[in-house]
């Protein structure tokens, strides 16, 4: 049992998805693939004489999400030049927010395996992405290559308090911005290609304690799983070093995926100086009230809220909720088909689409949205299977003909005749049948040996191709074998 | 206001500007000399006085996201020093 | 090599349109001019000898298709501060040696689309650092009054430009006065517009809230059709405002009567050149004798102004070169340490006066400077501007000297950078406060040097500053007195 508690936050910086960079107009680009130096302009390019200029659906992207996350929204944000020296950054400057950033003082609510937490946001701000740097050796030769596709593209950053204490915390701090920000249609949440970037800051103290740690911060986790990886090595890696008597060394790490490790980065000699002033390019960034009405009201119900809301309208699980919930197109196809039919149970309709679905569009790299099966329709299925006319095999079978066809359940019942056998009659001929045909088992059985009875119940569901309704099955079964006893 | 070498050195490499030994002495004197001449600034009561950061727009006009186009390569890369694979190039950066 | 060159940018429009002569004559008498004279005057960085008279070939064609453009077939001298596309671009600095810039400053765009062309890129002191032209990394400027002393800067080449008769007008850059003192020092017309009048797009920035665009010609006329051509909103500048430009007309019946001046009794101090202060004064007393309102001001906090400015524009200008490091453009030292490319790259392309503005706007900002120096700087700025908007509650315009002397000799400032600085002590207030501020020649010293007033207007008020200077130079001649020039043929 450890007797230090990690104290964590996270610095997120997430790409706002707009079609042309923050300060001018190259257009935006996928700058992990395709040509380099196809999207920049002389803006992006930082050639003299150029000047920027505030792209307004970044400023209503970051609005969506700084109200998504209930910050105080400042009406008037001031841009920043934040100073330093890198080939991939072309002024020699980043234009940021320092002092007066767009958003402050807000919350993100998570559900973890100790209940419902509340994380502190402290701030949310705009600023501009830098290039690419990439490194070549070969023959003889060391250099690297700067691409700037990337240079400009706008960025939100957006950081915590240091209130999560565990990496489980962490995962659904991440996982729940992330859905935020992508029911928002402001990100998709690709952390593989850098849409995505979180960066945590972690140090530890002895349980109880107030005072804080000195503290690391990784960067470069290019995917949840890394992110997890790396934060429980760290927390190990400072247990061990205070446990033995040691200090934490303030640094920035890395991970390595190969060794497993978080190693430090190249250290730099000093801490760098910023040398942050007010931009002189960029006069105040003002918002009209009103405008930030109409954001805050056309605000989609947010994912978390969504999540406690399926908890209590469907009884769900907080666990199957959180993975409705994390896809908004999963979460309204879910409710769909919950509407389209009667008196279904919610868990039922939640397994087949976190199960069956989900593994049909792992399979088929579909979106939900593409499916050929229609909501309505799943609903139906469940329906069915709820009343008895067919059962669960059989219903697997129907499901994965309309997700390849996008017919409904009674077209494909009916034309493969598979409604499920409950008419007592049928049943009690089937099973008399096999018993019939079957005279020694039947003998063996009756002399003790009982587990025959799974048997004869699977020779008659063979008989009825499947379709036989289980239960009445086995209590036409049960009473036929005892009945035979004599 | 009298600085250092070592502050000098500091703010040189800060600047990344490379200066001879000569160059760090003269312009840490200069640069002394006007610092000594700022100072008056010190006189002045401003702390009621909102600092000038806009000289008169009071706010910025706002983009339409609409992109424009790009630079093509060779008048992005025309005047790059030194070139690659359609990438500017630099000594390895290695941290 | 006929009379041409002695015309005004609007008699040269003028006689273009009436057919009197060719753009294409008008053109070469002025390269003819600039082959004879500019070696002792070296105003010009780069001469498109070739290229302008293909342009003013193109001119021709349209006036005689009848075209008015209001600058057809004129041709003008840019700073080379400004990027043209296409066209070797220095900034006076060895580290853009070569650079050739893929986009056209706004401002020299609409010159060129009101049909102007280009003769050539005109010195400067590098990155417009200076108040001489002496820091140009290639050439000293020398004043076509006494080739012994200096233009003025940082827009020497410029003015002298139009002071030699090698241009009849021509873009500078005024951040700190850079438009003014050289106007003054040469004896021609200089504006510095309002901050934001005339977009930045394109003007190699130095000191990003001081820098404008400024127009110099040999009479206020001919400044105000360069000012409202270019001025006007830029969507490209996010400080460029939305005002509605002037029309300017500039005719015999212009009156001040009525004009209330402004006379601020912080720019008449000991240490003024006496016949500088003579001179201005008895401009102003012109003013009056045609009808204005002579009225004594006060803006206290002047004398702040040389600390704010040189804690200020180095601030930013600190950032705006970081963008100089050898990567995408411009001269590069080659290293197999990219920091070291850097520091090389910069050390040995920058000059000293620029090395020493980076290094003093780097301290200003750094950690635990800021808020005594560059936050200090900004609220003192502001009661500077103050000092502007309550006085201009009392007058129209506010007459001052440009420079406490005329033109000093070449070498004379060049040891000690502080009193360099205190030469731009009349012009620094404006461009603090980004009012207007209009130059133009009210004299001559015992050594036959020009000496310069400046109206200093509210925000916006370009208009009135026109006005009262073309009254005044309806009333004078000053401004049509030409240097004498030794030319070698």
């Amino acid at each position: 049992m450890t007797k230090y508690q990690p104290v964590i936050g996270l610095e997120i910086h997430a790409v706002l998805e707009t079609r042309s960079k923050m300060f001018d107009d190259a257009p935006v680009v996928d700058s992990t693939h395709g040509a380099p130096n196809i999207a920049v302009s002389p803006v992006s390019a930082g050639m003299p004489g150029v000047l920027p200029v505030i792209n307004q659906r970044a400023v209503e992207y970051a609005l969506r999400v700084a109200l998504a996350l209930d910050c105080e929204i400042a009406l008037t944000s001031i841009f920043e030049r934040k100073s330093y020296f890198y080939p991939d950054l072309p002024k020699g400057y980043q234009i940021s927010q320092y002092q007066h950033p767009l958003a402050r003082n807000g919350e993100l609510t998570i559900h973890t395996s100790q209940g419902e937490q509340v994380v502190r946001i402290r701030r949310v701000h705009i600023e501009e992405d830098t290039g690419k740097l990439t490194h070549v050796e070969e023959d003889g030769e060391n250099y690297s290559l700067v691409d700037l596709n990337r240079a400009g593209v706008p960025l939100l950053e957006i950081v915590t308090e240091p209130d999560l204490h565990s990496v489980e915390a962490v995962r659904a701090y991440a996982y729940g911005l992330r859905a935020v920000l992508r029911y928002l249609g402001v990100n998709s949440g690709n952390l593989e290609k850098g849409l995505l970037r979180i960066e945590p800051n972690i140090s530890l103290r002895p349980k109880g304690s107030e005072e804080m740690g000195t503290r690391t911060e990784i960067k470069n986790l290019n995917s949840f799983r890394t992110l997890e990886r790396a934060l429980s090595y760290e927390i190990e890696r400072q247990t061990e070093v205070l446990n033995s008597g040691g200090d934490i060394r303030q640094q920035t790490l890395g991970w390595n995926e190969a060794e497993q490790v978080t190693v430090p980065q190249r250290s730099k000699e000093e801490a760098e100086d910023y040398r942050y002033f007010p931009e002189p390019d960029l006069p105040p960034l003002v918002l009209e009230q009103s405008w930030v009405d109409e954001i805050r009201a056309g605000l989609p119900e947010l994912p978390y809220t969504k999540q406690q809301r399926f908890v209590q309208q469907y009884q769900l699980k907080q666990g199957r909720a959180a993975l409705l919930v994390e896809d908004q197109a999963v979460a309204e196809f879910f409710e769909a088909a919950m509407g389209a039919a009667q008196d279904i149970e919610a868990r039922l309709v939640a397994n087949w689409i976190t199960g069956d679905l989900f593994s049909h569009m792992n399979d088929s790299g579909e979106d939900i949205e593409d499916l050929k099966l229609k909501p309505a329709n799943l609903g139906t299925l469940v329906q069915l299977v709820s009343s008895g006319e067919i059962n669960q095999p059989t219903a697997k079978g129907v499901l994965a003909e309309m997700l390849g066809s996008g017919r409904s359940p009674a077209e494909i019942i009916e034309e493969h005749g598979l409604g499920q056998i409950s008419d007592t009659g049928q049943i009690e001929a089937m099973v008399s049948e096999v018993l019939a045909a079957n005279p020694d088992e039947l003998a063996e059985y009756h002399a003790g040996k009982e587990q025959l009875a799974q048997w004869f119940f699977g020779q008659v569901m063979r008989t009825a191709q499947g379709q036989a309704n289980p239960q009445l099955l086995r209590m036409e079964l049960e009473r036929q074998l005892s009945e035979s006893k004599q | 206001m009298s600085l250092t070498l070592d502050e000098v050195k500091h703010i040189a490499h800060l600047a990344r500007l490379e200066l001879s030994a000569e160059e760090l002495e003269l312009y840490r004197q200069q640069l002394s000399s006007i610092l000594d001449h700022v100072a008056q600034l010190d006189e002045l009561d401003t702390a009621d006085v909102e600092p000038l950061t806009s000289v008169l727009a009071e706010q910025s006009e706002l983009r339409v996201d609409e992109p424009g186009q790009a630079l093509p390569l060779d008048k992005l890369l025309g005047n790059a020093p030194d070139t690659d694979r359609d990438q500017f190039k630099v000594p390895p950066i290695l941290d | 090599m006929g009379d041409f060159t002695n015309l005004t940018l609007i008699e040269a429009r003028d006689a273009l349109r009436q057919g009197d002569f060719s753009s294409r004559q008008l053109t070469q008498a002025y390269l003819d001019r600039i082959t004879a004279i500019d070696k002792g005057i070296k105003a010009y960085l780069t001469v498109l000898s070739d290229e302008v008279l293909q342009a003013a070939d193109e001119a021709d064609r349209r006036l005689q298709a009848g075209e008015e453009l209001p600058l057809l077939g004129v041709p003008l001298a840019i700073k080379d501060l400004l990027t043209i596309e296409g066209v070797r671009t220095t900034c006076a600095s060895r580290i853009l040696e070569n650079f050739d810039p893929a986009y056209t400053a706004t401002a020299v765009q609409r010159l060129l689309d009101a049909g102007a062309i280009v003769l050539g890129k005109t010195n400067m002191d590098e990155f417009a650092m200076g108040s001489s032209t002496e820091n140009s990394a290639y050439q000293t400027t020398h004043n076509p009054w006494d080739v012994e002393r200096v233009p003025g800067g940082t827009s020497g080449g410029s003015a002298a430009a139009v002071a030699a008769r090698l241009a009849p007008a021509a873009l500078g850059t005024d951040t700190g006065g850079s438009v003014r003192q050289p106007a003054s020092f040469c004896g021609v017309t200089g504006l510095k517009p309002t901050y934001g009048r005339i977009s930045r797009y394109g003007l190699i920035a130095f000191g990003s809230s001081l820098d404008s665009v400024g127009p110099i010609g040999h009479t206020a006329e001919d400044v105000a059709l360069l000012f409202s051509l270019m001025a006007g909103h830029d969507p490209r500048d996010a400080t460029s405002m939305d005002k509605t430009v002037p029309d300017m007309q500039l005719t015999e019946t212009n009156s001040i009567k009525g004009l209330r001046v402004g006379v601020p009794k912080e720019y008449f101090i000991k240490g003024i050149q006496p016949e500088v202060e003579s001179a201005v004064r008895a401009a102003i007393a012109e003013l009056e004798a045609q009808g204005a309102e002579i009225v004594e001001v006060s803006l206290p906090h002047t004398q702040y102004a040389v600390p704010v400015y040189y804690i200020i524009a180095p601030a930013e200008a600190s950032a705006n070169l970081a963008r100089f490091d050898g990567v995408r453009y411009g001269l590069r030292v080659e290293s197999d340490d990219y920091i070291d490319m850097f520091k090389q790259t910069r050390g040995q392309g920058f000059g000293p006066e620029v090395k020493r503005r980076i290094m003093l706007g780097t301290y200003a900002l750094s950690a635990g400077y800021y808020d005594a120096y560059y936050g200090q700087a900004q609220k003192v700025r502001r009661l500077i501007q103050d000092d502007f908007i309550q006085a201009f509650e009392q007058v129209d315009v506010i007459a001052t000297p440009v420079a406490p002397t005329t033109a000093f000799r070449i070498g004379e400032h060049s040891d000690d950078p502080l009193e360099m600085y205190l030469q731009d002590i009349f012009t620094l207030p404006g461009s603090l406060a980004g009012v207007p501020g209009l130059a133009f020649p009210v004299g001559f010293d015992e050594n036959n040097l020009p000496i310069g007033m400046q109206l200093i207007g509210p925000h916006f008020g370009e208009a009135k500053l026109f006005e009262a200077a073309h009254v005044y130079q309806q009333a004078t001649d000053w401004h049509q007195q030409q240097p004498q020039l030794n030319i070698s043929k």
